[in-house]
């Protein structure tokens, strides 16, 4: 066993969910007990899709248990073919119904729906997240891709792009970037999976020239598979930052056969003057920790170490299946590889480590804020405001100018706080006086309490006037939340003061909030 | 598969298929919140981790006081005795976390599959410990469980502890049983305190603190409706039931309070004059809404077993129509007065199978659909607008001074709804 607060991935099922809901006509059917349905709602809720994931779930219950789940797993198979009518259907257990003597795979040989399926073994209890996701696309790959016949007079200029997927981080407009950055160069992109591919798209893999794996943790397996089966040559340099996209640009370029003339698009590169503009010098050696999934990591030590200027004083991935990879990466920075899925080891790093820049996950967003240290997300997990609605791409050369912003942004704004802290006896900026800048009116030091489990609440303005509050419904009033306090004590106030009611009473709050409900 | 069963005051459509539906892990997060000295330990694996930090959302804290202990391979393969493992995990966990008073070992899935003896390994460490800290253990899992559940398995487990190791010194004459939120509790106190009540006591109370002695001099009432295993716990101490409808409204909160001062001889006259003002507070609150949910129609899919109040407040209160009211399980006995007050003709629908139960709501074309999160969104992209469920197990809703909130939480989308598309809500027509 092993104690776990919080986790950076999910279990294999909820890969394979996210290459389901990557793709158009596939439909997952997942053995899973009631309540594993709650992964839909990192789809309909952080990722704002419009449509439920196409996942049916057999909802088994105990009394289930003493009959036959394996009935209703081949009920919902039937049902969910005939409702849906996809063009092809995964079926899988999710860690419950691994330990069930259902085997998902022989129980589907048996149904007779004439689409293809396709079995999918994740071994909950030794796996995770991303690793679902891969081998489901593998699965997918092999069983779709994996009889055809390559054409001859393949051009060489086209290719396909593998990896992208519902809830990646940032992989809706890495897409668009990169596939526009390569439409200027010369390249024919074909097929673009598992992110809004057919099955049909994927039987199409093999026509193409080469392969570009955009993200290695979900795009790696299957690549290697085309590579061994057709030998399709592929691109794994992910382009994240100036440097990696030139490079990817001209590895691209080459094995398409065009010229070795500089790539096209830089002209949209702001990053780099922008690195080198007098104002960044304060950038100089900033102490920046790195930790996600071992794909942006690596990226982003780079960019920090070499593009920005930082220091990378750690560098660290949640995924064991790329250590190597982020050990090869963190010596170039003279630092010790961090490989932990514990946030607690994380956070322990991060104090050690005494960053100015924290480059991270939801994770270390809080961590960082809990430590009071400017932070940037970079990988997932993240929240529902890192699918943000307008465009920002983590890739090509628009994604180094999103990436210069989003790092560099926290940083002036500690620098500001820094100053504020310097001149907080000045009459402008001492301790009461609001900071304009800031969205919320900034706590006083003296009004921030330090309440149990670490959170810091903020207890409204002392009493105004003269208006009299009992001290029972004084106390009252701090049971209301904190951010609407305020009006609470004034809309109560100006109720008193026109109904002649003093001293406040509870009643008084009470009746106030009754009158003022709207 | 769709079977009507005779029950006032329609029919019950009882289904079976896939629930779109939270399991009893889900509870911790606000016992958690609720229980403020309280460990809770799932044993179970990853999805559940995953399950309770996405439930949870934003509530990140540097130390939340949950965990989940991961069954490895190594476990389920028999190469470990997961007693040993679990004890030295919660070893690991006490030794970080002193200030814990009462540890919950929460079942789930998994581990009530391969029948892990969560209530053994209770007691042995609860012994191990000599209660610094008590251990307790009930079942969260899914195959068990649905959502609220958990939370009257884990006041069934307390319950049962009390009459274990209980005080014999203090008496409970009241016990007011379902998590209510701290200001709704005050408030409750404060009423029942001005009619003349002594020996109240909340369960969960806010620290771990064990229960006053229960006997059959001892009378207690539900706060919720999802508390049927609570219910028989205290019942198989002799504590009476009061019966009353939920506390939701004026109307609920009155009967809720009417049926404890009956059962302990308040008079009339004091009722009233304890609860006029804050009756009058709550009607005003709440008249505030009624133009906004007037006439609309409201469909409720199965969630927290709160449904039927809600529709029963919804619609004598607010003057909504309902559609289907739909609950994960019904309590006939515990919530037969919510039943009998809806209109004829309302649907009442225990379980899920969501695919058809969608279906009915698509071809009923409801105004509001109250629903939980990973439908919300589907629906509002086809023009159906929704108001989330799981706010009403996390906003305080209970008593007269919430009545006017609780009515905002469902004028709130239809008002959103009309300010954004710059049209009276009114107007809405479901996309085809």
């Amino acid at each position: 066993m092993k104690l776990t607060m919080w986790t950076y991935e999910g279990p294999p099922h909820v890969g394979a969910m996210r290459i389901a809901a990557s793709m158009k006509g596939v439909h997952y059917v997942l053995h899973a007990p009631q309540g594993d349905t709650y992964a839909d709602l990192l789809f309909t809720m952080i990722e704002r899709r419009p449509a439920r994931p196409p996942v049916t779930y057999t909802t088994f219950q105990a009394r289930d248990l003493a009959g036959s789940t394996a009935d209703v797993f081949k009920s919902a198979c039937r049902d969910a073919v005939e409702r849906f009518k996809p063009d092809a259907l995964l079926v899988g257990a999710s860690c419950t119904a691994e330990l069930l003597q259902d085997d998902p795979a022989g129980l589907a040989r048996t149904l007779d729906v004439r689409i293809p399926i396709v079995p999918l073994e994740l071994p909950s209890y030794q796996k995770k997240e991303n690793w679902g996701a891969a081998e489901t696309f593998y699965r997918l790959v092999r069983s779709f891709a994996g009889g055809r016949e390559r054409p001859a007079g393949i051009a060489p200029n086209s290719c396909n792009i593998l990896g992208p997927s519902s809830l990646g981080f940032r992989n809706r407009d890495d897409v668009t970037e990169i596939c526009r950055l390569l439409a200027a160069n010369g390249i024919d992109v074909r097929v673009v999976a598992p992110l809004g591919a057919t099955v049909d798209d994927l039987a199409r893999l093999p026509d193409a020239a080469f392969n570009i794996v955009l993200y290695p943790e979900i795009g790696d397996s299957a690549a290697r598979y085309l590579k061994k089966q057709f030998g399709m040559p592929f691109v794994s340099t992910v382009p994240i930052g100036i440097g990696a996209t030139r490079t990817f640009l001209a590895e691209v370029r080459a094995l398409a056969g065009l010229l070795k003339e500089d790539p096209l698009g830089e002209a949209e590169d702001r990053a780099t003057w922008y690195a080198r503009s007098v104002d960044s010098n304060y950038l100089t050696n900033k102490r920046v920790f790195v930790f996600g999934d071992a794909t942006h990591a690596i990226a982003a030590a780079r960019i920090a170490a070499r593009e920005l200027g930082f220091k990378v004083c750690g560098l660290g991935t949640y995924m064991r299946e790329f250590a190597r990879e982020v050990r090869e990466a963190a010596e170039e920075f003279g630092v010790e590889a961090l490989i932990s899925d514990d946030h607690l080891d994380v956070e322990q790093a991060i104090i050690d480590a005494r960053p100015e820049l924290v480059l991270g996950t939801q994770m270390e967003r809080h961590i960082a804020k809990r430590l009071r240290v400017p932070c940037a997300v970079i990988s997932a997990p993240v929240h529902v405001q890192d699918f943000p609605a307008r465009y920002s791409p983590q890739m090509g050369f628009e994604g180094a100018n999103v990436i210069f912003d989003s790092w560099v942004h926290p940083l002036m704004m500690g620098l500001e706080e820094h100053l504020l802290q310097m001149f907080r006896d000045d009459f402008e900026f001492n301790d009461r006086a609001e900071a304009s800048h800031l969205h919320a009116p900034a706590p006083a030091a003296s009004d921030v309490v330090e309440v149990a489990d670490g959170d810091t609440l903020v207890i409204a303005e002392a009493a105004s006037g003269d208006t009299a509050w009992t001290p029972d419904a004084e106390r009252e009033l701090r049971k209301v939340p904190f951010f609407v306090r305020g009006k609470a004590r004034r809309n109560t106030e100006l109720f008193a003061a026109r109904k002649g009611i003093r001293p406040i009473t509870v009643e008084t709050l009470y009746d106030a909030k009754a009158h003022f409900a709207r | 598969m769709n079977q009507p069963l005779a029950c006032a005051p329609s029919a019950t459509i009882r289904q079976r298929g896939q629930h779109e539906v939270f399991c009893g892990l889900t509870s911790i997060i606000w016992l958690h919140r609720k229980v403020q000295d309280a460990f809770f330990l799932v044993v179970g694996s990853r999805t559940c981790a995953h399950l309770i930090q996405s439930a949870a959302g934003v509530m990140i804290f540097s130390e939340p006081r949950f965990a989940t202990a991961i069954m490895e391979e190594r476990d389920l393969a028999g190469m470990v005795d997961m007693h040993d493992e679990l004890d030295r995990e919660v070893a690991r966990l006490l030794e970080r976390r002193p200030d814990i008073r009462m540890l919950v070992l929460v079942g789930s899935c998994p581990s009530e599959v391969i029948k892990f003896d969560l209530a053994r390994a209770a007691e042995r460490l609860d012994r191990r410990y000599g209660s610094k800290p008590r251990v307790l253990c009930y079942s969260g899992s899914g195959i068990e469980t649905t959502f609220t559940q958990g939370e009257d398995n884990f006041l069934a487990a307390l319950v049962r502890d009390q009459a274990r190791h209980g005080s014999v010194d203090r008496l409970a004459k009241l016990v007011v049983a379902g998590s209510i939120a701290d200001v709704v509790e005050d408030q409750f106190a404060r009423l029942l305190d001005e009619l003349g009540l002594e020996d109240v006591v909340f369960l969960p109370g806010r620290s771990s603190e064990r229960l006053p002695k229960i006997d059959a001099t001892t009378r207690f009432i539900l706060a919720q409706p999802y508390l049927g295993a609570t219910a028989a716990a205290l019942e198989g101490l002799g504590a009476a039931r009061i019966n009353a409808l939920f506390p939701l409204g004026e109307e609920g909160t009155t009967a809720w309070l009417k049926a404890i001062a009956d059962s302990f001889g308040v008079s009339p006259a004091r009722f009233a004059t304890v609860t006029e003002a804050p009756r009058r507070r709550a009607r005003e609150a709440t008249a505030h809404y009624r133009p906004v949910i007037d006439g609309k129609r409201v469909f409720l899919f199965p969630d927290s077993q709160l449904e039927p109040s809600l529709a029963r407040y919804l619609n004598r209160e607010l003057d909504a129509e309902i559609i289907e009211v739909g609950s994960p399980y019904l309590h006939r006995e515990h919530v037969a007065g919510e039943l009998a007050m809806l209109p004829p003709g309302v649907s009442i629908s225990e379980g899920q199978d969501v695919e058809v139960q969608i279906d009915r709501c698509r071809a009923a074309r409801p105004d509001l659909v109250v629903c939980g999160m990973g439908l919300a969104n589907p629906f509002e992209a086809e023009g159906i607008v929704t108001k989330w469920s799981i706010e009403f197990a996390f906003t305080p809703i209970q008593g007269y001074e919430q009545a006017g909130d609780l009515a905002e939480l469902f004028a709130r989308p239809l008002t959103r709804k009309a300010m954004i598309a710059g049209e009276r809500s009114g107007n809405r027509r479901v996309a085809s």
